[in-house]
């Protein structure tokens, strides 16, 4: 039988303010433990939660990026449970009214399709601590220091059909967070955290089948792997006649399998009731107005004006759009060049992207600044050396040997277009090589390359290839 | 068991110190006719001879008091005391105080210690007044008689048979023990209001968001509201102004300026004052003598130019199921974090985090909270919480709507504060509907989120009699007014219990 997948993201995205969402506390990740817990964190008796702003601006941003509608009241509720690392017995939430609206995000496939994604929600709510399993000798630790850190819960539709789609979407979520400037959208530090919601039915079928949710997936690979055995895992069940339980499992990266950590049956009851210590969230026109003149370009716009303003093809500008510090590069890159976009685009995506990628670095981390890289285009542009020699030139300035002009100057690269030079250079081949003259006059045009190919190599590749071709042929043919 | 009336004597001398109101006290630290030392020593030592019978202190501060009344003193000689500057008092248990145990009543948290103080106790000190130390209470303020605490009832000055009332109990007994001029409370559905009447003090209930809630440790965080008990309307006014104002740790907190309620006190007008008297209010269950003490306050205050009509409030018997919905089901969510995992008690040697929290919980809690948690997570449940929860949501609407409208026809409302008068210790303590029912003329108030104050009215064989006005949001000053006035041209307030002056 045809099966079809469906899959629905819930992405917990940590928010990026300097303080907690429910109490002044610093929001730093790394401290030691408990030392960024304030008596509101730790829940002690008779605190009080006081929203932050800075959160609830946060949240309205990423509505504005999706398009949602903001809602003019929105409600806190409580969650209730005991865990030893939520210190109040409940976590503040939203739940029926959430801050953030129906929206939606166009992700890009490698087909080339465009495919728009739903967004049920996005809400607002506090993170829990840590249990720290280790080094207690049968105890366990607690550390609050995340405790009360915002969080901003991206609700998808069940709108992904394939593990492919889900992680385009995710990884769509975590450039736009990090456009809007609300999440770092560290994976493995856990600021962006996603759940996914699978399940697979009938191909053609309008229903869908049993879901699980899958939790504790920290990359996209991971997520990957995860949603690929879990569908096998359903399909399993479902082609040996079984039902797939609704439950909650867990990824183990290393055994690359999920397991079950809870039935529906042991789900909590939360018994959510509106929080009597927070007034309703109300956030007015003006308030909105004023966030929405902070957005800066989103990625799509970015990615529209890149195809539109440098020409380049949409995979490259989907490529070069998928951080604003990539996009960011990539423009002071052009700018420095002095324009030729497309050369621009093939080098930040294939030399460069190629050293980052060798070197675990970040585009921040660049060896070659956008304008030393821009100062290199600006050389092959104006024929200083040629697209080959610029390779080499490049591999010296990533080795930190200086800017282009430098390694130029030190390594005398400097293409050779004196035509004097190159003549003399054609001659001493010429009248070194009768055979291959006698070929050429044959009528056997191939050999102009091999001759070509012999003066470069005589200037040890210094020549201008389009001159020397020139050169050659007049001394031939004459 | 009335030895006499007390105040300012006709002869021209004054009363003792300890017999002195708030007012009359700081006009004596203003005079400099006593030291705030000498005021606060000579209260510690009431509290260390006469509390061991009365057990209205759970905690006595003697040398922080003493330290904080000679500064006091200082702070009046070099000219930079307020008008309340080194007067004492003492405080509930439920308000958190900075290195000095706050117990809210609880085992759970007979070991607590916050590292902050409530925003009332900060308030206060920043007044100049002097913290003698923290009262009983029933446990986490559930109860109406501070039967429920685990350090003990607390036995009402004018009878020590019986309950002082709750869950403000310890203080309203050290007040009417004048073992501290004045004390705070906390009212979720008449804990500062009932025991002030059944001890025959004054004691306000101040509208939701006057007072901070902050570093009060909640029982149902949206009925929830300290407020001042004393002996007269006039030291509620001066208790009040130092505890009430907006605070931003307080997200209920409202953000109004506070009134001059000293002011207020003579500028009322009681001429065509209207007073409402809620026909709901005198049906069944209420004792005759309470009856009669109403009515009489009803002749007073129209002998004193107000006119008093018959009103009514329609939801009023739905307020006690719509009580005993909504408070628990806070409550249930809000002790939650009583976990014996980082603070308070904790059971001994827990076989893993389930049993930890069972055995914890479950020793450290007493039966009336537990009690309370259990019908509070039931109403929250799935498959209950629209019939409970949302239902008494909605009849929380319906009472307030009844109080909107009451407020378009008088000024103030009055009735009985409770039922009965102060009852016999243990007669209610194995049937809760009964406590339940003792809070009927209270709870609405709460409710609707309405300021509302009892005064004393008389006495029932030989018990005070409390009666309660209830103002419309943000009318404490006029509730001040009317009462100030009233105990003008009364004294009631002026009676002490047998002994208290021995």
């Amino acid at each position: 039988m045809q099966w079809e997948t469906v899959i629905g993201l819930e992405i917990h995205a940590q928010l990026a303010t300097s303080s907690k969402i429910f109490s002044g506390a610093s929001t730093q990740f790394g401290n030691e433990p408990n030392r960024q817990a304030c008596p509101v964190d730790l829940g002690l008796p008779g605190v009080l939660p006081v929203l932050n702003e800075g959160a609830v601006a946060m949240a309205v941003r990423l509505g504005l990026g999706i398009g949602a509608d903001i809602a003019g009241r929105s409600v806190f509720a409580r969650k209730n449970y005991f865990y030893p690392d939520l210190p109040k017995g409940y976590q503040i939430s939203q739940y029926e009214i959430p801050v953030v609206g129906t929206g939606q995000l166009e992700i890009a496939l490698d087909d080339g399709t465009v495919k728009t994604i739903g967004v049920t929600r996005a809400h607002l709510e506090e993170d829990a601590g840590k249990s720290l399993h280790e080094d207690f000798h049968g105890m366990t630790g607690i550390d609050l220091n995340r405790a009360g850190t915002p969080l901003l819960e991206i609700v998808s539709e069940p709108d992904m059909r394939s593990p492919a789609e889900a992680v385009a979407y995710a990884k769509k979520i975590r450039t736009l967070v990090r456009y809007l400037g609300i999440c770092d959208g560290n994976m493995q530090e856990g600021s962006l955290r996603v759940d996914a919601n699978v399940s697979i039915r009938p191909a053609g079928s309008d229903k869908f089948g049993t879901r699980a949710e899958i939790k504790n997936v920290n990359s996209f690979r991971f997520l990957e792997k995860a949603l690929n055995f879990e569908i096998e895992r359903q399909r399993e069940i479902l082609e040996d006649g079984g039902t797939v339980q609704q439950e909650t499992r867990l990824y183990d990266a290393n055994a690359d399998e999920t397991r079950s950590m809870r039935t529906k049956e042991e789900a909590n009851d939360y018994r959510y009731f509106p929080d009597p210590d927070l007034l309703p969230l109300e956030v007015d026109r003006a308030f909105i107005e004023r966030v929405r003149a902070e957005l800066p370009e989103l990625p799509d716009e970015k990615r529209d004006r890149f195809m539109r303003e440098y020409a380049l093809p949409a995979y490259d500008a989907n490529v070069l759009t998928a951080s604003r510090e990539l996009a960011d590069y990539y423009e002071a890159t052009v700018a420095a060049a002095g324009g030729a976009p497309k050369v621009a685009a093939n080098w930040v995506m294939s030399e460069l992207g190629g050293v980052l990628n060798a070197q675990g670095l970040d585009i921040t981390e660049s060896p070659v600044s956008a304008e030393a890289l821009g100062g290199l285009i600006q050389r092959i542009q104006d024929q200083t050396i040629s697209g080959k020699i610029a390779k080499q030139v490049f591999e010296a300035m990533v080795a930190g040997e200086g800017d282009a002009d430098s390694v130029i100057e030190a390594k005398g690269l400097k293409q050779i277009t004196d035509t004097g030079e190159i003549e003399r250079m054609i001659d001493e081949v010429v009248d070194a090589n009768p055979g291959q003259v006698e070929q050429y006059r044959a009528g056997k045009d191939k050999v102009l390359g091999w001759f070509v190919g012999q003066v470069m190599k005589a200037s040890r590749g210094k020549a201008n290839p389009e001159q020397v071709n020139e050169l050659l042929r007049q001394k031939l043919d004459s | 068991m009335i030895s006499g009336r007390t105040g300012p004597t006709n002869d021209g001398s004054n009363p003792v110190m300890h017999d002195r109101t708030i007012a009359e006290l700081a006009r004596a630290l203003a005079d400099s006719e006593v030291s705030s030392v000498e005021l606060t020593r000579g209260f510690l030592d009431r509290i260390e001879a006469r509390d061991p019978d009365c057990n209205s202190f759970i905690t006595v501060t003697r040398e922080q008091a003493l330290a904080e009344a000679e500064a006091a003193d200082d702070a009046r000689a070099a000219g930079r005391g307020g008008p309340l500057t080194g007067v004492p008092i003492a405080h509930k248990d439920i308000f958190c105080t900075d290195g000095v145990r706050t117990s809210c009543g609880s085992r759970m948290l007979d070991n607590f210690e916050a590292p902050y103080d409530a925003t009332v106790v900060r308030n206060m000190r920043d007044a100049g007044l002097v913290m003698l130390g923290k009262t009983n209470m029933d446990e986490f303020a559930m109860g109406s008689s501070n039967e429920t605490s685990y350090y003990g009832p607390v036995k009402n000055p004018w009878d020590p048979t019986r309950v002082p009332g709750g869950s403000s109990g310890g203080s309203a007994a050290a007040v009417a023990a004048r073992l501290a001029p004045g004390a705070t409370g906390t009212d979720t559905g008449g804990s500062i209001r009932q025991p002030a009447a059944m001890c025959g003090l004054t004691g306000l209930k101040p509208t939701y968001g006057r007072v901070s809630r902050f570093g009060m440790v909640a029982f149902a965080s949206s009925l929830d509201q300290g407020g001042p008990l004393a002996r007269t309307a006039e030291d509620c006014a001066l208790m009040l102004g130092a505890m009430a104002g907006f605070d931003s740790s307080d997200s209920t907190s409202i953000d109004r300026p506070v009134d001059d309620y000293a002011a207020a006190l003579d500028t009322v007008s009681l001429q065509g004052l209207k007073v409402g008297l809620p026909k709901e209010y005198f049906g069944e269950g209420m004792s005759e003598g309470v009856r009669g003490a109403v009515e009489g306050v009803a002749d007073k205050l129209r002998e004193l130019g107000a006119d008093p009509v018959e009103i009514s409030l329609a939801h009023t018997e739905l307020s006690v199921p719509a009580y005993y919905v909504v408070a628990p089901a806070e409550a249930s969510s809000n002790l939650s974090r009583f976990d014996g995992v980082r603070y308070g008690y904790r059971c001994e040697e827990p076989k893993n985090i389930i049993d930890l929290y069972e055995r914890s919980r479950g020793e450290g809690f007493g039966a009336e909270v537990k009690r309370r948690i259990m019908v509070g997570t039931y109403a929250l449940s799935a498959g209950y919480f629209d019939a409970y929860y949302l239902k008494a949501q909605q009849v929380r609407q319906l009472i307030s709507e009844d109080f909107r409208k009451a407020f378009e026809q008088v000024d103030v409302i009055l009735g009985p504060t409770s039922p009965t008068t102060a009852f016999p210790i243990g007669e209610r303590s194995d049937d809760p509907v009964a406590m339940y029912l003792s809070d009927v003329y209270t709870i609405a108030v709460n409710l609707a989120g309405l300021p509302a104050l009892s005064m004393p009215a008389g006495f029932s064989d030989g018990l005070p009699v409390g009666v309660q006005l209830i103002g419309n949001h943000f009318d404490e000053g006029r509730l001040l007014g009317v009462a100030h006035q009233y105990q003008q041209a009364t004294d009631h307030h002026r009676q002490v219990p047998a002994g208290v002056n021995d």
